[in-house]
């Protein structure tokens, strides 16, 4: 090998050595595995939030291991260890060894170096540095709040970071690592006006530096969000219920397309069959209008990685192009099954979880119309800003998504404020509605937490503003 | 039905409990007025068998320790807390030394503190948390297990052909829990569940899938992976054929497995961090009818091996029966010491603890208690309605009430079950849904830690064609 070990994290601080890392790969194809790898992870963690004006707490937290993987067909063995010493690194090899019966036919053939991009600042002095500096952060969010109208009556506000070293190492000569900064801001408020009461939260960051927070993206930039929405609710009126146009507006409401499409095409559901959109690429599947793409690859996003969980380099996946399905975001186990390339989309929580195909950055790209031709065109319908979380059940196709702020439609204009609302559709189905792409795309704020069975990843989003002639808005009024 | 009672009893030290120990000495001695040392360790297996070829297996196990320490005198402590999966002497001088250096910057908060120490307790007797049966079997039978629920499952229709698998899981966790008030508690608990996870297929191509599991702290207790199996069938093939209904209004019914949801709603508003904050929608409610009379709903952290149970709370409080709600009149919120000492009331032995952060609020077993009338009845009594087995997304704003979920499940006319519903909405506001609770079931059953009977709530809107 031909990396300089003595400027790795893990050779550093943990006595890792390139000689214990081939004993631990040949462990693990010792029974007859065809394909093995080692994650080594160590993150250092902080937390600080202000509560009612008071710092209340503050955390902070370290924790390292490593999980070995052995792969025998589309059988997967997996263990890990939170202890980096020879003796447990393998023992678990040898227990994910296990899920292969044979003698050991592999050869190791050497590490390749991998080209590596660099998309997000690392000065770890930064991680390392005081608390005192985001104490400030979470102190300027709660003033600003509070500041914006005397009807916010609770503010939390929370800055939370970590510093992530990964390294990688595979039997099919994978040798990578990266340092992995992130970081978030946070600010809920509650409002209340005589006996009426009102939440709204706003919050953003990504794999950045502290100093991204004294830009655009200042604590007081979410808290007047937070504080925005929160009295906007104050006087909302029911959501309708039934069938509708809906124009969703640009950034978070993004989370469309990560529901309704984004989960569909993870190849993993597509090589079992058990996705709405299995066999479905090269058909219409959205209207001509629509252009998704996958994008990990974009500077300092919190979805975005220089490498994924498997070493492999991330990069730009068009998902629909035009409305026609065109490909699936795959994993080395899904691309080696399904003959496929590897999209760079291997993800995993943390060393306890095996990966799997994630998304990382997922949008629309922008279209013609003007956001304002948009909403002109509309004669009764619903515009949705603001959303909460999503769910897919990507075998019936069926997704939710919850609006947080959406206003009424009528006669082309934007009147009253509703209440929070769930919109459902099914997913090969919903985008074939849209019948108006906006010219004004954007991406999140950097607050996305995609899980996908029991395992969180960061995630982005991003649309412009669009138009759906038909979706179901789940409110109370006729 | 509890048979724990607490008393005070010496536990013998073990070598977590010691290290716990020292932890909180040294962090005294590093300048902590007060200090709580939390140690977790488990162990997890788990396998998935899908079309009859195992899938993934997984085996390891894990620790970690979390120290939380308060400066200053009682009535004006600051805290901070750290945690690391760093047992070396090193790891623990550095969790230390984190925690006290990190208390400097936080605020003096007169509510803040460790439990009076004269509230802090632990049951004793068994309350049959822990089997080491569930890692007895050799791996070749766990998979056995995972594989029977599957083959079960697809064998029971020719519609069943595709699969998301069968699985065997068993982890054991151990809790260890140290302050400098005296407190020093442990308890270890077992798990183990068996799942089938089997899609129908229609000729059409429509995909429809369902589960179905039976978890336990025993392999004893487990019901047969056949039965499992079976069960999944039944309630994926039920889906398959699914059709929008118009929006109208029509009486709901809760599964019980979907009425658990709503229970879980109901914690989260008699949760005493929003209550204090106003957070919550039962926030001023004490002693007010907030549902109707029909509705009694408990917390009890005493029963005997259930998945909610446990000796201790996350502060070191023994874990007692609160009645939350009875006959419809809300009694209590539930409260760790924080919340108790904000809203001027004693802590009702829910405190979670992980290992960062500050305490949290956790249910212990939070149920409904069960009506007089069977499932069966209960639905007979239905002209027209919409029977949910399944909700989706996150729609339910504890502010303000208002609830907006996907819904999935089938369509009730004259009593009885008809065709598959989906791709629509349920929608209310949960201070009326709760007034509007207008039959409940017999059927009560502990699957998990939250339970519930079947409910019947009137008033609701379905969003469809």
């Amino acid at each position: 090998m031909n990396f300089p070990e003595h400027e790795l994290h893990f050779f550093q601080k943990f006595g890792l050595t390139s000689r214990l890392i081939e004993r631990c790969l040949g462990e693990a194809l010792s029974a007859g595995g065809d394909f093995a790898d080692l994650y080594f992870e160590s993150i250092a963690s902080t937390s600080i939030s202000v509560d009612e004006s008071l710092v209340k707490s503050a955390s902070q937290g370290v924790s390292a291991g490593c999980g070995i993987r052995v792969c025998s067909g589309d059988r997967t063995g997996y263990a890990y260890t939170d202890d980096l010493s020879a003796e447990k690194l393998l023992r678990a090899a040898r227990t994910a060894a296990l899920i292969a019966d044979g003698p050991s036919k592999q050869q190791m053939a050497g590490f390749r170096d991998a080209p590596k991009s660099s998309l997000y600042p690392i000065s770890a002095a930064d991680y390392d540095a005081g608390v005192a500096p985001k104490l400030e952060l979470v102190m300027r969010a709660d003033r600003a709040a509070r500041a914006y109208d005397p009807r916010i009556v609770q503010v939390r506000a929370g800055y939370n970071d970590e510093l992530r070293h990964i390294l990688i190492a595979a039997s099919d000569g994978t040798f990578a690592h990266d340092t992995q900064p992130l970081a978030r801001l946070n600010c809920y408020v509650i409002a209340r006006d005589g006996s009426k009461n009102s939440r709204g939260g706003s919050g953003g960051g990504g794999r950045v530096e502290l100093s991204f927070f004294e830009g655009d993206k200042s604590p007081e930039h979410f808290a007047r969000e937070a504080a925005r929405q929160a009295i906007l609710q104050l006087n909302a009126v029911p959501a309708p219920a039934g069938d509708m146009e809906v124009v969703l507006g640009p950034g978070w409401p993004g989370v469309l397309l990560h529901e309704a499409v984004g989960h569909g095409l993870e190849a993993d559901f597509n090589r079992k069959k058990t996705s709405a959109f299995a066999g479905l690429i090269g058909h219409q599947v959205a209207s001509s209008k629509v252009t998704v793409v996958d994008n990990g690859t974009m500077p300092s996003r919190r979805g975005s990685l220089n490498v994924d969980d498997e070493g492999s380099p991330t990069r730009e996946t068009v998902l629909i192009e035009n409305g026609i399905l065109k490909g699936y975001l795959s994993d080395k186990l899904s691309a080696r099954l399904m003959g496929m390339p590897d999209t760079g989309n291997g993800r995993r929580e943390s060393y306890q979880h095996i990966p799997m195909p994630r998304m990382t950055n997922t949008y629309m790209l922008s279209g013609e119309d003007s956001p304002e031709d948009i909403l002109r065109s509309v004669k009764r319908g619903l515009y949705a800003v603001n959303f909460g979380g999503g769910q897919v059940d990507i075998t019936s196709g069926k997704f939710v998504f919850s609006a947080s702020e959406a206003y009424l439609i009528e006669d082309g204009k934007i009147t009253a404020p509703v209440r929070d609302a769930t919109l459902i559709g099914n997913g090969p189905e919903a985008l074939k509605y849209v019948s108006m792409v906006g010219n004004d795309l954007a991406l999140d704020e950097g607050i996305g937490t995609c899980g996908k069975d029991g395992q969180s990843v960061p995630v982005g989003v991003g649309m412009p503003t669009i138009k759906l002639d038909r979706m179901t808005v789940g409110g109370t009024a006729r | 039905m509890s048979t724990a009672t607490p008393i005070s009893a010496p536990v013998s030290k073990t070598d977590l409990q010691q290290i716990a120990a020292d932890v909180v000495d040294r962090a005294l001695r590093a300048g902590a007025s007060e200090a709580e040392a939390v140690i977790r360790e488990g162990d997890e297996f788990s396998t998935l068998v899908r079309l009859g070829q195992v899938e993934t297996l997984k085996e390891s196990g894990a620790r970690g320790i979390g120290l939380r320490v308060f400066l200053g005198s009682s009535g004006s402590y600051r805290t901070a807390n750290t945690s690391t999966s760093d047992f070396s002497e090193a790891g623990l001088a550095h969790l230390i030394s984190g925690a006290i250096d990190l208390a400097q910057v936080t605020s003096q908060d007169p509510f803040a503190g460790l439990p009076e120490p004269g509230a802090m307790d632990q049951l004793t007797g068994d309350l049959d948390l822990y089997y080491e049966d569930v890692y007895g079997l050799p791996t070749a039978q766990r998979i056995e297990h995972a594989r029977r629920a599957e083959a079960a499952a697809l064998s029971a229709d020719p519609r069943l052909r595709k699969s998301d698998g069968g699985s065997f899981d068993a982890a054991t966790g151990h809790k260890v829990m140290v302050n400098s008030q005296g407190f020093a508690g442990e308890y270890r608990r077992s798990y183990c569940s068996i799942s089938a996870m089997p899609i129908a297929e229609t000729e059409g191509g429509g995909m429809q899938r369902d589960y179905w599991f039976s978890s336990a702290r025993t392999l004893a207790r487990l019901d047969s992976p056949e039965s499992i199996g079976a069960e999944a069938a039944r309630r994926t093939l039920r889906r398959l054929n699914a059709r929008r209904v118009p929006t109208q209004q029509v009486p709901i019914v809760f599964a019980p497995e979907i009425a658990r949801s709503i229970i879980s709603n109901i914690f989260e508003a008699a949760n005493g961090d929003s209550v204090y904050r106003g957070a919550s929608f039962w926030a001023g409610q004490l002693g007010q009818q907030v549902a109707s009379p029909n509705v009694t709903v408990i917390d009890d952290g005493t029963l005997p091996g259930l998945f909610g149970t446990a000796p201790f709370d996350g502060e070191g409080l023994p874990t007692r029966r609160t009645v939350v709600v009875q006959n419809g009149v809300l009694k209590n919120y539930l409260l760790n010491t924080y919340t108790g000492r904000k809203l001027n009331m004693p802590s009702t032995g829910n405190a979670s603890r992980g290992l960062a952060g500050t305490p949290g609020i956790g249910a212990g077993n939070l149920f409904m208690e069960k009506g007089s009338i069977s499932a069966e009845q209960l639905l007979a009594d239905v002209k027209t309605g919409f029977y949910v087995t399944e909700l989706m997304g996150f729609g339910v704003n504890m502010v303000t009430g208002d609830y907006s979920r996907g819904a999935a499940g089938l369509w009730i006319e004259n009593g009885e079950l008809t065709f598959a519903v989906e791709e629509v909405t349920i929608a209310g506001n949960l201070k009326e849904m709760l007034n509007n609770v207008t039959a409940i079931a017999d059927d009560l059953e502990f699957r998990g830690a939250v339970a519930s009977p079947t409910l019947r709530i009137d008033g609701m809107t379905i969003a469809g064609k």
